[in-house]
């Protein structure tokens, strides 16, 4: 027994830290993600103003929101699809409304698709930076203030982004 | 010497309690390798069972036997038993019965570990089957359970589920530092690593895979235990986590899974193809380093099943690339194979017949393997009965034709009896027969676009897929013929030589048939 007992201690302490690096891949996905820009994830940091415009690259920008499962609320736009120039500073309203009976507040969390285009979409104002509180049964306009990066790479010529509506009136 | 090798016999059989208490308390590596493999057996035809189910369901179009919840139940208990109660347990009892007759040595190195990691399995799978019966259902999810399938959607037995999984994943870990300790400190003098047997160096290269893996599957059913129960949100974007990690975390795992599902075959495989061509080995050191590059390869791999993931085009070509180079040790072995038969003088032995069926059946899922590896096509694979077709050639004709063959090969020496050699070759005919009757025709229900895991399908597909269950119920039937012949072969039969086979090689067989309850009190000298 005695001869087995470092080979032993071995094995065991590394199916611990195996253990361990299951919980490790956690931070180690997120950080892959930001620094590779993979997966479709956009800052959710105020973006700074752009300086200049460029005519004659255009990008089509499609508005997509939906609410998860059980959230009761509703985000409309007007403008479905935007044809864009590259580095303009665009508007879009969108319309929110609570449709239940009870004061609710929902997080809009954006994604980007292709998820290679995120980091080219910055966001100057957008209702997805706060929490968004609604009474029973109000409509609300918010503004979304964006453009997109003269780097975006000539062979992405349409975008989506897509909000996703989570009603988080209980984990507040 | 010999003097009191006896005593030592008989005071160990003073010692040997009697009926359950003998098999609830042993530490011999002979009987919890019995343990380990009657118990696979029967988890084999509880799993069978299930398959039956989902075979009678999918006889013909619509709903005519289950509730589709219940139909997802039995494909995720089904996929969960093959895995976790039939295959592994098998390899982890062949290796329990032959790893210590192969190097020489007494026992396992920790023979109160080895029955404590046996004793465990049986409460893990009560868990999991129990859960079938409770109120909710057991669980529904695959047996891939993905996010946020089990989290959000499931049932609220899936803490059973999650828990099962821990005790058998415990249970692996525990084997796998077994045979790790057993190997490295107590091969006979003279064994060096590359004298090995093939069968302990996959089994070797197994282990390490266990100890890397299992750990990051318990954390993940951790993940999803605390995401359902407890208000994490690991896999969950509303509060900043990703469903898509998941898939990640799992195939982490999962990858390395299948390959310690096959090297063990590997291993078998690369034991009776020479006995019964009677020449040695063709390529041992190739063998030892192909199983480790498919070790390591199998690493870094593990996107390749989730190429419809939205992934980026540089990291589909990635995976894509890498999956395909695994085919390069795994095409030197099977090179191996074929030249070890090559001029030699071969003999059809059920073992052999068993090997032979391996070598094309698994070459014909490996191949499958690459069709899916190319991205571009996986996209239309994807989720079909292509997929199930794959799987199923290489752990049904791969990894459960290995354990068969290996049963066959040994059985002699664990009960000193030859086996119904003509109810064996029938059992052999019959499975080769109807199993490929079950899986040859998902290929092109597959390739037509018919999705797995659903309980109802097209119209299209309907002959196809009476074939394909008749073919199901055959090759089920068939493996009664397996059980009558163990059992037969327990309770009597023709009396073998120590060498069983003419063509056998390793310490194995320098033991008498029936390999009695301890070998190996003095270790033996290796050349």
């Amino acid at each position: 027994m005695s001869q087995h007992r470092p080979l032993l201690k071995r094995l065991i302490i590394t199916s611990v830290l195996m253990f361990g690096f299951a919980f490790a891949l956690v931070p180690l996905y997120d950080v892959f993600c930001q620094v590779t820009g993979l997966n479709g994830k956009p800052s959710m940091e105020k973006a700074k103003v752009s300086e200049s415009v460029d005519h004659t690259q255009q990008v089509a920008v499609d508005f997509l929101t939906h609410a998860k499962e059980g959230a009761p609320f509703k985000v409309t736009t007007e403008s479905r699809r935007l044809t864009v120039n590259i580095g303009e500073m665009n508007k879009v309203s969108f319309i929110a409304s609570n449709l239940s009976d009870k004061d609710r507040v929902f997080q809009a969390v954006p994604s980007v698709s292709p998820g290679l285009a995120a980091q080219y979409l910055h966001k100057v104002q957008c209702f997805c930076f706060e929490q968004q509180p609604l009474k029973a049964n109000e409509k609300i306009e918010m503004t979304l203030l964006f453009y997109v990066d003269e780097a975006l790479p000539a062979e992405i010529e349409e975008m989506t982004l897509s909000y996703t509506l989570f009603d988080i009136t209980d984990k507040i | 010497m010999d003097d009191s090798m006896y005593q030592q016999n008989d005071s160990a059989e003073h010692h040997q309690p009697s009926g359950i208490k003998r098999w609830l308390y042993t530490t011999n590596h002979k009987d919890i390798g019995t343990l380990y493999l009657g118990f696979s057996l029967l988890m084999l035809f509880v799993g069978g069972a299930m398959a039956m189910v989902i075979r009678a369901e999918l006889f013909q179009p619509g709903l005519q036997l289950v509730e589709p919840n219940f139909f997802n139940q039995m494909t995720t208990v089904h996929g969960l038993i093959m895995v976790f109660g039939a295959v592994m347990p098998a390899f982890v009892g062949l290796a329990n019965w032959m790893i210590p007759l192969m190097i020489g040595a007494p026992d396992m190195a920790l023979p109160r570990m080895n029955n404590w990691s046996f004793w465990i399995l049986p409460f893990a799978f009560a868990i999991l089957i129990g859960s079938l019966f409770m109120e909710g259902g057991g669980p529904n999810f695959g047996w891939t359970f993905y996010a946020p399938l089990s989290t959000t959607y499931s049932n609220d037995n899936t803490a059973l589920f999650v828990f099962s999984v821990h005790i058998m994943g415990i249970s692996s870990i525990m084997g796998a530092i077994n045979v790790i300790v057993t190997i490295f400190n107590l091969r006979a003098p003279g064994m060096t690593l590359m004298k090995m047997p093939m069968f302990v160096w996959t089994w070797l290269i197994t282990a390490f895979l266990l100890i890397a893996v299992m750990p990051v599957l318990a954390g993940t059913v951790t993940m999803v235990l605390t995401d359902k129960y407890f208000g994490t949100s690991f896999f969950d974007a509303m509060g900043g986590g990703d469903p898509v990690m998941f898939q990640h975390i799992f195939w982490f795992f999962g990858h390395p899974e299948v390959y310690i599902m096959i090297l063990p075959a590997f291993g078998i495989i690369s034991t009776i193809i020479p006995t019964f061509s009677r020449k040695q080995l063709f390529g041992y050191h190739s063998m030892v380093y192909a199983t480790v590059s498919i070790a390591f390869l199998s690493f870094i791999v593990w996107a390749h099943h989730m190429f419809t993931t939205g992934m980026p085009l540089a990291a589909e070509l990635f995976f894509m690339y890498s999956t395909m180079l695994i085919s390069v040790p795994t095409g030197v072995k099977i090179f191996n194979w074929v030249a070890t038969m090559w001029r030699g003088s071969l003999s059809f032995e059920v073992p052999m017949l068993f090997a032979i069926a391996f070598i094309v059946l698994f070459t014909i899922g490996g191949f499958s393997g690459l069709m899916l590896a190319i991205t571009p096509a996986d996209f239309q694979y994807h989720d079909t009965y292509f997929v199930v077709a794959h799987f199923h050639y290489v752990l049904v004709t791969g990894a459960l034709f290995s354990i068969i063959a290996a049963v066959y090969f040994w059985l002699p020496k664990w009960t000193g009896h030859m086996f119904n050699i003509r109810l064996a070759k029938t059992h052999f005919w019959l499975s080769l027969i109807s199993v490929n009757v079950l899986f040859f025709p998902m290929h092109f229900v597959g390739l037509a676009g018919m999705p797995r895991r659903i309980a109802d399908y097209a119209l299209q597909f309907a002959d196809f897929n009476m074939i394909i269950s008749l073919g199901g119920f055959a090759f089920g039937l068939s493996q009664l013929l397996f059980v009558w012949c163990v059992v037969q072969c327990f309770r009597g039969g023709e009396k073998v030589p120590a060498k069983v086979w003419d063509g056998a090689e390793g310490l194995e067989w320098q033991v008498p048939s029936p390999a009695p309850y301890h070998t190996f009190a003095t270790p033996p000298e290796v050349k």
